[in-house]
């Protein structure tokens, strides 16, 4: 009796160690996350003025800036977003609501599963043989958009379809037995249902291209750039032009690799202030996709 | 009416055809890598043995004597990801026990958020960390520590990947029938002792995918690797010295201005598609382990 009142207490003493340790471990997380941060506060925040934003690279970091980075961040993302979700997409509402159970739909299955796992910087030795080099798109910013939009669409196509698993089948059969047709019913009843989560998927999907960094270093991006693209829009006819879609590029994360890769300590605080808008960027998108799956999750009530 | 009918279902074959081309597109991706990796290697392996690639000790490509050697880059990727693994697998494994046994469900909801941010932040921003605040906290510890070492940049991939592990091993966790675990709790196991010794075994197939994931995240992890390991490719398996890893080779080469269709060009394809087969082989291993383990209920 005694032994066995003796073994209890040490299983319960064990029982609370353990979850003191899972407490630990998920500090571990959030420290790193949060000395991340300090850490890029302290070094980057004072290079954090109005003229860094607008100044081009220099050789003299204090005159440095991310003008070029992040113009070429947006510009990316404009041509990565158009690719990939619209594909994304679509990819997914024929596999959830359309796509026959047979071999193919099978293959495609794993493929995406399979996709996912594939590194980044696989998907830019593809783009470099593929867009750069077969396709003659050159090292410019369609090259680069297109890679990212490979790169996400995965992303998208996962989120899509498990927002669209998430609407009652009754909506779907209510819709079709008032007479509407298949791409009625989904137009009109599954996507606006699923939205919230597309959109979340979406987000994070692009948050995650932002930061991507490898895949457009292989495609040949450029460290230094000290010009803006070609100006999309023009005051003589025709109005709109397309070269900007050919030029060479840099973005955030690569400006942010090269200030971060010379020895000089006054380059690496503007790598730090780089890093924090970066960080700042993804994290806020990341925090508008919670709260959208949380603001979803609560209006909706089947 | 006949004629508006046909109209519409001309247009409803033609949506879902459109829409079956872009989930087919996915197939496209994989035949694109596929081949490119393949037709740039082969040219590559016109003008190297493949008994030198995979034998000799050295990797030299842009040197004047060239050796042509993927061991040394094979070793800075295994090193670096061992790391990460010893790191990840054990903190990430904890976690979810943590909240899938222990955590309330309101705990649950904030914490698990936070820790997926960890994988949401760009890793050129990771290497930073690794090279500006993990090396000089090691170096205090442990003073022989070189600037450039794999075991900051391993320890930091590391902490970047506890996410993958963590969430899906807790999915995992929880897709056990409720009735498993109440069972264990009736013969009066503690929490950690159900999680031990009950769930992990019966989540044993889905945690495994878990740790395949984290390993694929690990080995293609390039910008970490690039800043934080240095980029000298060096035969060792002491993770506290530098070394390249196949990662930051391809984009140390692609930095600089290499003419299309040399050797050098070639060797980055040759280097992705090893990257390639080392995590295919795993997946495969993965594979195999979780067909093995697997609980159906």
């Amino acid at each position: 009796m005694i032994v066995s009142d003796r073994n209890s207490t040490r299983r319960k003493r064990l029982d609370t160690l353990f979850g003191v340790l899972g407490l630990v471990a998920t500090c571990v997380g959030m420290i790193t996350l949060g000395a991340l941060i300090l850490q890029l506060v302290m070094d980057g925040g004072v290079r954090l003025t109005a003229t860094f934003f607008t100044s081009f690279p220099s050789r003299f970091p204090k005159q440095a800036g991310i003008l070029s980075a992040w113009v070429g961040t947006c510009l990316i993302m404009f041509v990565t977003a158009l690719a990939a979700v619209p594909m994304g997409v679509a990819a997914g509402v024929y596999l959830e609501e359309y796509a026959p159970k047979n071999w193919l739909t099978g293959l495609i299955e794993i493929n995406i599963a399979n996709l996912a796992g594939v590194p980044s910087i696989v998907y830019g030795l593809m783009a470099l043989g593929l867009f750069v080099y077969q396709l003659k798109l050159g090292q410019s910013i369609l090259s680069a958009g297109l890679t990212l939009g490979l790169l996400i669409l995965p992303i998208v196509i996962v989120a899509t379809r498990e927002s669209i698993r998430a609407v009652p089948a009754g909506m779907r059969e209510a819709a079709l037995a008032l007479g509407a047709t298949k791409w009625q019913t989904t137009r009109d009843h599954v996507l606006p249902y699923s939205m919230g989560g597309i959109l979340t998927g979406i987000i994070i999907a692009l948050s995650r291209a932002i930061g991507e960094t490898a895949p457009l270093i292989t495609i040949g991006a450029l460290t230094f750039i000290a010009f803006l693209p070609d100006v999309p829009l023009k005051t003589e006819f025709p109005f709109i032009s397309f070269d900007w879609l050919m030029s060479p590029f840099t973005v955030m994360p690569i400006q942010m690799f090269n200030w971060v890769s010379r020895p000089q300590q006054e380059f690496h605080l503007n790598a730090a202030a780089t890093g924090l808008v970066l960080i700042v960027m993804t994290l806020a998108m990341n925090g508008i996709a919670i709260y959208f799956r949380f603001r979803f999750r609560k209006r909706i009530k089947w | 009416m006949a004629v508006g009918l046909t109209g519409q279902k001309i247009r409803e074959r033609l949506i879902e055809f459109v829409m079956f081309l872009c989930a087919a597109s996915s197939i496209a991706i994989t035949g694109g890598i596929v081949w490119v990796l393949l037709s740039e290697s082969w040219q590559f392996f016109r003008d190297v043995s493949l008994v030198d690639f995979l034998t000799d000790t050295q990797w030299t490509v842009l040197f004047e004597n060239p050796h042509y050697g993927i061991m040394p880059l094979v070793a800075g990727t295994v090193v670096t990801s061992a790391v990460a693994l010893c790191v990840a697998l054990p903190v990430g494994t904890t976690i979810a026990i943590y909240l899938s046994e222990y955590a309330n469900s309101r705990v649950k909801e904030i914490l698990k958020p936070i820790l997926e941010l960890l994988s949401a932040v760009p890793t050129v921003v990771f290497g930073y960390f690794a090279l500006l605040f993990v090396t000089p906290t090691l170096q205090a510890i442990l003073p022989n520590l070189p600037g450039f070492n794999m075991l900051s940049a391993g320890v930091v991939i590391g902490i970047m990947i506890i996410p993958y592990v963590s969430s899906l091993s807790e999915d995992a966790m929880r897709a056990v029938p409720v009735t498993i675990r109440e069972g264990s709790y009736a013969m009066g196991a503690t929490r950690i002792q159900t999680a031990l010794r009950v769930l992990f075994p019966s989540a044993f197939s889905g945690i495994a995918s878990a740790y395949v994931l984290a390993f694929s995240r690990a080995v293609g992890e390039t910008m970490v690797v690039a800043i934080a390991a240095g980029q000298q490719p060096n035969l060792t398996f002491n993770p506290m010295e530098g070394a390249a890893t196949i990662t930051a080779y391809i984009v140390q080469v692609s930095l600089g201005d290499l003419p299309h269709g040399s050797i050098a060009y070639q060797s980055i394809f040759a280097a992705g598609l090893t990257l390639m087969a080392m995590t295919l082989v795993f997946n495969i291993a993965g594979y195999l382990l979780r067909k093995r383990y697997r609980e159906i209920y």
